[in-house]
């Protein structure tokens, strides 16, 4: 009919016999479970299963890292801390937004393929801003959970929605901000909520029909093992959201969850008991959701000490023996290193000033020092560290994480009374005040005034030795830190902080190689990636996604 | 008189329309829609018989709005016909005894969208038209349904919730008038002699974004390209399915709704 027609046969033709590189955008479970040896590619939020961050690219390094330059930058289109981790397939990159959108953006030019966008339930209910996390990716399917928690996926290539069930419901305040985990043919996800009064879970569903395939909840019910850490009815509203992606052991099965704060989050007497699985690593059957072990940090928390840090799986001598190990700095201020076969307590230290509790025992259980009405707890409510993904290097053996180092809360109890949907958090907090009186200050950051002085607390990156629990290097920051950490096969660590600086040091001395002023807070992790042979740094700062690469 | 009036205005505005393109349309409209006056009578007795319940609005009814033509489930011409006779037992509609003129009055009406003066399509049978999109050589050849299908034509498995019955026919009838500029084919070919054509996505200044014939997602470098050409004319052909089937065709595409 028109040329256009012809050509597209001949294009039919042709496409057959060119492009090795071609835009597939296919991610099998096999590449997953080897996207270590892919390192071209970024295949989970965290890179790979066992969560290290770490990416054996290396044509990046100490020696160039000054001749970084800006290869593009995507401006979002949202307001709000945008704390999404993108994902890269082959060249193309998936990248969420606030509230639930979704881009397919080529990694090399930064243009946008598709946009996908999610209308949430008008009810949709969180406690600290809209945020997504991201997506995972499995064959030609992209998923993503949804803040009225809800999971939904997509086509990769054309963006279209292929299916959406309910994970949770809206009514009663449950959502999901976490990147799902995928797992052989499963994707999971964990619900969030536990400033709401919800019971927490982790729910596994087939990616190819959305339907449910297991439920784990995070508060044991009557009869099941655990549950008498709960008084009453207790348990029905304690909380335990899970909304930070896990990490998973091929070999033992077992995925690796982070759970959070019990509820009310400050009374801790209106809860009386370990509250189990608040503030826990579970280990659970990947096909089941079976509990194989737990391993609690914060028996009955009054401080909001989520343990939604990602498990950071690490195999390495102990001892001289080789061993299967989970590092984990805990929101509490310790840090902890853990067998993760068995879950047995291998090691705790305080990495920051810790007053909450006197020290660990011989099985890992803080003995607790509650402070009295109106004085101090060391670390303070966003605890000596969070959520931001941490990462720890094969090569030089360190753990790196952002602590939040003499940043303290006065906290304030208060009896709670459950209303459906509604927040349930038993009191409150204030920051530690610069001096007795003064005006007290908020925990966010919402312009770019740094209001926080150094009494009040500052930010480091602490590279910790897991043998010893002693930091081997400190990088101060004057404002505290929300950022994750990326280390690469060339010794470089790269990561951001509040003040909108995008950092790469040297991880094995802590020296500062090279750094940009992005001017918005860098509140994710960066990730890496290569096409065509160059290696790409990406990190997102305030609204924009920042890309850069050495000179063509 | 009048009807005369707009019976030959609504031809020439079709005319108008279609003159560039007159070379690829297989057929007229006449065989595909209603006519004004079946449109006209189908008003006064929606206004006696049907308003009482649906309102003179056609939002009545919780869950249909029947100018907007939103049913509890998509129906076929046919269907409605049937349900307007036998009635609706459990939403407490009572049957009528219309003849078929007078049915095909009260459907014109109502696919019209209440407006005398406006377009309305014939709607036939999703399962019938189902089989045609799936045919070989068929819609689905190109198109993609709810995760199955080619990639290289638009995604059509919300398309009954974003087009009207009007918009459907008009993308089969004439596919050059209905084609959106943004998914006009594109062909290029790089320096290497690589050949690439698909469907535009995005474009700028130095770029161009793509779903290339295989159905790979594709970013092009303009300055990388010897040849780059965006066409006008869909890939698509007007269709030579007959007016009974191209409205089955239309009642299938309206049942695909999406992701609810």
């Amino acid at each position: 009919m028109n040329t256009v027609q012809r050509t597209m046969l001949l294009g039919l033709v042709v496409g057959g016999l060119v492009a090795p590189h071609q835009l597939l955008a296919q991610v099998s479970y096999e590449q997953i479970l080897s996207a270590a040896d892919e390192p071209d590619n970024w295949l989970t939020y965290n890179g790979t299963y066992a969560s290290q961050r770490y990416s054996r690219l290396d044509q990046i390094t100490a020696s160039n890292v000054d001749d970084l330059e800006l290869k593009w930058m995507l401006q979002n289109q949202a307001f709000g801390a945008w704390q999404s981790n993108p994902i890269v397939v082959d060249g193309i990159m998936y990248v969420t937004e606030r509230p639930n959108d979704v881009m397919a953006v080529d990694a090399v030019t930064g243009r946008v393929f598709w946009m996908y966008r999610y209308t949430n339930a008008p009810n949709a209910t969180v406690c600290c801003g809209a945020n997504n996390r991201g997506v995972a990716v499995l064959d030609d399917k992209v998923f993503m959970g949804t803040l009225d928690a809800h999971l939904i996926a997509l086509d990769a290539i054309n963006g279209q929605p292929l299916w959406k069930v309910e994970v949770g419901d809206v009514n009663l305040a449950y959502s999901i901000t976490m990147a799902p985990l995928v797992v052989k043919d499963k994707v999971i996800v964990g619900v969030g909520g536990g400033e709401f009064g919800i019971r927490g879970y982790i729910a596994a569903y087939d990616a190819d029909t959305g339907e449910e395939a297991w439920r784990f909840y995070t508060i044991p019910g009557p009869g099941e093992p655990g549950h008498e850490t709960w008084e009453g009815d207790d348990w029905e509203h304690g909380g335990a959201p899970v909304w930070i992606t896990g990490s998973y052991d091929p070999e033992l099965n077992l995925t690796y969850w982070g759970v959070g704060n019990p509820g009310p989050d400050w009374n801790a007497d209106q809860r009386p008991g370990d509250n189990l699985y608040s503030d826990t690593v579970v280990a659970l059957d990947a096909d089941t959701g079976e509990l194989k072990w737990h391993f609690q940090f914060t028996p009955n928390d009054g401080y909001d000490y989520d343990s939604v840090q990602v498990p950071v799986l690490v195999d390495m001598d102990w001892n001289g023996v080789p061993r299967n190990l989970m590092l984990w700095a805990n929101r509490n201020g310790y840090f902890y290193v853990l067998d993760r076969v068995t879950g047995e307590f291998l090691l705790g230290e305080p990495f920051v000033k810790v007053n909450w509790s006197s020290g660990l025992d011989d099985t890992g259980r803080p003995m607790p020092t509650p402070q009295p009405e109106g004085s101090p707890t060391w670390p303070g409510n966003q605890g000596g560290t969070n959520w931001y993904p941490p990462s720890y290097s094969p090569r030089t053996g360190l753990f790196y994480f952002a602590a939040w180092e003499d940043y303290a809360t006065i906290y304030r109890k208060e009896v709670s009374e459950y209303e459906p949907g509604r927040p349930y958090l038993g009191g409150g907090f204030r920051v530690l005040a610069p001096a007795p009186g003064a005006p007290t200050i908020g925990i966010g950051r919402s312009s770019p005034i740094n209001n926080w002085t150094d009494e009040v607390g500052h930010g480091a990156v602490i590279a910790m030795d897991p043998l010893t629990g002693e930091p081997r290097w400190k990088f101060d920051q004057f404002d505290v830190s929300d950022s994750g950490m990326l280390t690469t096969a060339s010794d470089l660590l790269f990561t951001g902080g509040r003040e909108g600086y995008f950092y790469a040091i040297d991880a094995r001395s802590g020296e500062l190689l090279w750094k940009a002023s992005l001017g918005g807070q860098i509140v994710m992790a960066p990730i890496t990636f290569m096409v065509d042979g160059q290696q790409y740094v990406s990190v997102i700062s305030g609204h924009t996604l920042v890309t850069f690469g050495l000179p063509d | 008189m009048r009807r005369f009036i707009r019976l030959s205005s609504l031809w020439l505005c079709a005319f108008s329309l279609f003159a560039p393109y007159e070379e690829g349309v297989a057929q007229g409209l006449g065989d595909h829609q209603y006519t004004s006056a079946d449109i006209e009578a189908g008003s006064r007795l929606y206004a006696a018989e049907c308003a009482l319940c649906h309102a003179p609005t056609g939002d009545g009814v919780d869950g249909v709005n029947l100018r907007l033509g939103q049913f509890r489930q998509p129906l076929s011409d046919f269907a409605l016909r049937q349900l307007i006779t036998t009635g609706l037992a459990e939403a407490r509609m009572p049957g009528f005894d219309f003849d078929p003129t007078e049915l095909d009055a009260i459907v014109a009406f109502i696919r019209s969208g209440f407006d005398p003066e406006g377009t309305a399509v014939k709607v036939g049978e999703a399962t019938r038209g189902r089989v045609l999109f799936e045919a070989e050589d068929g819609c689905a050849s190109c198109h993609r349904v709810n995760g199955r299908g080619p990639r290289t034509a638009p995604d059509l498995s919300d398309i009954g919730s974003v087009r009207t019955p009007a918009a459907l026919q008009r993308a089969l009838l004439d596919p050059a008038a209905a084609l959106l500029p943004i998914n006009r084919p594109v062909r290029a070919v790089t320096r290497v002699g690589e050949t690439i054509s698909g469907r535009r996505l995005n474009e700028d200044t130095y770029t161009v974004q793509l779903i290339d014939s295989e159905g790979r997602l594709r970013s092009l470098l303009k300055a990388d390209l010897v040849e780059f050409e965006v066409s006008r004319s869909p890939t698509m052909e007007p269709t030579t399915l007959s007016s009974d089937e191209v409205a089955d065709v239309i009642g299938y595409l309206l049942s695909l709704r999406g992701l609810q």
